[in-house]
């Protein structure tokens, strides 16, 4: 059953991914593409843990681990400089 | 391997995907930015949190004892998704983005 | 021991974090121990004040409850989502807060934006109104009642503030 659902699953992801590249390249403003690089982080979390699960190896938690971290920070630090013009004042 | 498991992580990795497609077809497909802002915030964050459940259920099962690693990944995400979302709104504020025109109510200034 | 732990519950989910990324054993639940207390005590200028907990079981029904309402709300939004979106009713309202501490504020504005259709977008300079956008909102009143009475008042009660 797991050798079905893993390529639907990643089939899924991957079509999610493309939607946000979609929306990325497409823009129209400045936010929209930070909100679809923030989107894009969080899948790929999704694809490296499926990742994981598919060759039965945890040492991907940890890369999903610091993608979340940094993710987090510079969708932060993009949101900052739009409305501030500065990202530490 | 055991078919109950094997069944429960299929169906968590199923669900996450679904969700993390359709926040995502949102983000590409709703017509202004503030709608956009709805999709990933909601739907992707599930989406993470469902395969990650099949990951938590898949070692646990394979290593026979409880592992709960991952459940730090949908935490931080549960915590930093908001914060991010409401940044990235206080910016389109700034920008004074174009909004849908029969949106009620209205954005303040910045 | 209050200088010693200014923040009791901080030091325990940093301990349980730590115990979590690295297994469980001895030697990592000592060396999580000591960053418990030092990482704390080291960061304490840059915290604001944390209210007290007052109720920890109405805490714990908090937490369910806005569990169980994500769950709920992502069925709602994928429905939404997947609708035509031409039928959907956007909105900015703007919510009076009860609320006066700011981490509860926090707390209250996460929680919006985790839950059906709705994301907070601003708060006042004052604290007093919580700016939040709607995704496809009926009627202004019963938005503003509905997140007053779900979220609002346990977290009041919860810190009691």
């Amino acid at each position: 059953m797991l050798e079905i659902a893993l390529p639907i699953g990643f089939g899924l992801i991957v079509v999610a991914l493309v939607l946000n590249l979609y929306r990325l390249l497409r823009g129209p403003t400045l936010p929209d593409r930070a909100l679809a690089l923030d989107t894009m982080y969080i899948n790929a979390i999704a694809l490296i843990v499926l990742y994981g699960i598919a060759n039965n190896s945890k040492l991907y938690f940890e890369a999903g681990m610091l993608i979340a971290l940094i993710g987090f920070v510079s969708t932060v630090a993009v949101a900052k400089y739009m409305t501030r013009g500065d990202i530490i004042e | 391997m055991d078919t109950l498991v094997e069944f429960l992580v299929s169906a968590a990795i199923l669900v996450g995907g679904v969700f993390a497609l359709v926040g995502s077809f949102g983000l590409a497909r709703l017509p202004d930015f503030y709608l956009r802002l709805h999709g990933p915030t909601k739907a992707s964050t599930l989406g993470v949190g469902g395969t990650i459940f099949a990951s938590l259920l898949f070692f646990s099962w394979q290593e026979q004892s409880l592992r709960l690693q991952e459940l730090l990944i949908v935490l931080f995400l549960f915590i930093t998704a908001p914060v991010s979302a409401h940044m990235l709104a206080k910016a389109a504020m700034h920008r004074q983005l174009r909004r849908r025109e029969d949106t009620r109510g209205r954005p303040w200034k910045q | 021991m209050r200088k010693l732990l200014p923040f009791p519950l901080l030091s325990l989910f940093l301990w349980l974090t730590w115990l979590l990324l690295n297994g469980f054993s001895w030697g990592h639940g000592l060396l999580g121990l000591m960053l418990a207390v030092v990482l704390p005590l080291g960061t304490r200028p840059f915290w604001p004040n944390v209210p007290h907990l007052r109720n920890f079981p109405k805490l714990v029904r908090f937490v369910l409850v806005v569990h169980w309402d994500i769950l709920t709300a992502n069925l709602a939004v994928a429905r939404l989502i997947l609708g035509s979106p031409r039928k959907l009713r956007p909105a900015f309202v703007e919510l009076p807060l009860e609320l006066e501490d700011d981490f509860a504020i926090t707390l209250l504005a996460s929680t919006i934006s985790l839950t059906p259709g709705t994301v907070s977008a601003d708060v006042s300079e004052d604290r007093r109104t919580l700016l939040i956008h709607a995704l496809d909102m009926d009627d202004e009143a019963e938005l503003v009642a509905q997140i007053k009475q779900r979220y609002e008042r346990p977290l009041k009660e919860i810190f009691e503030c």
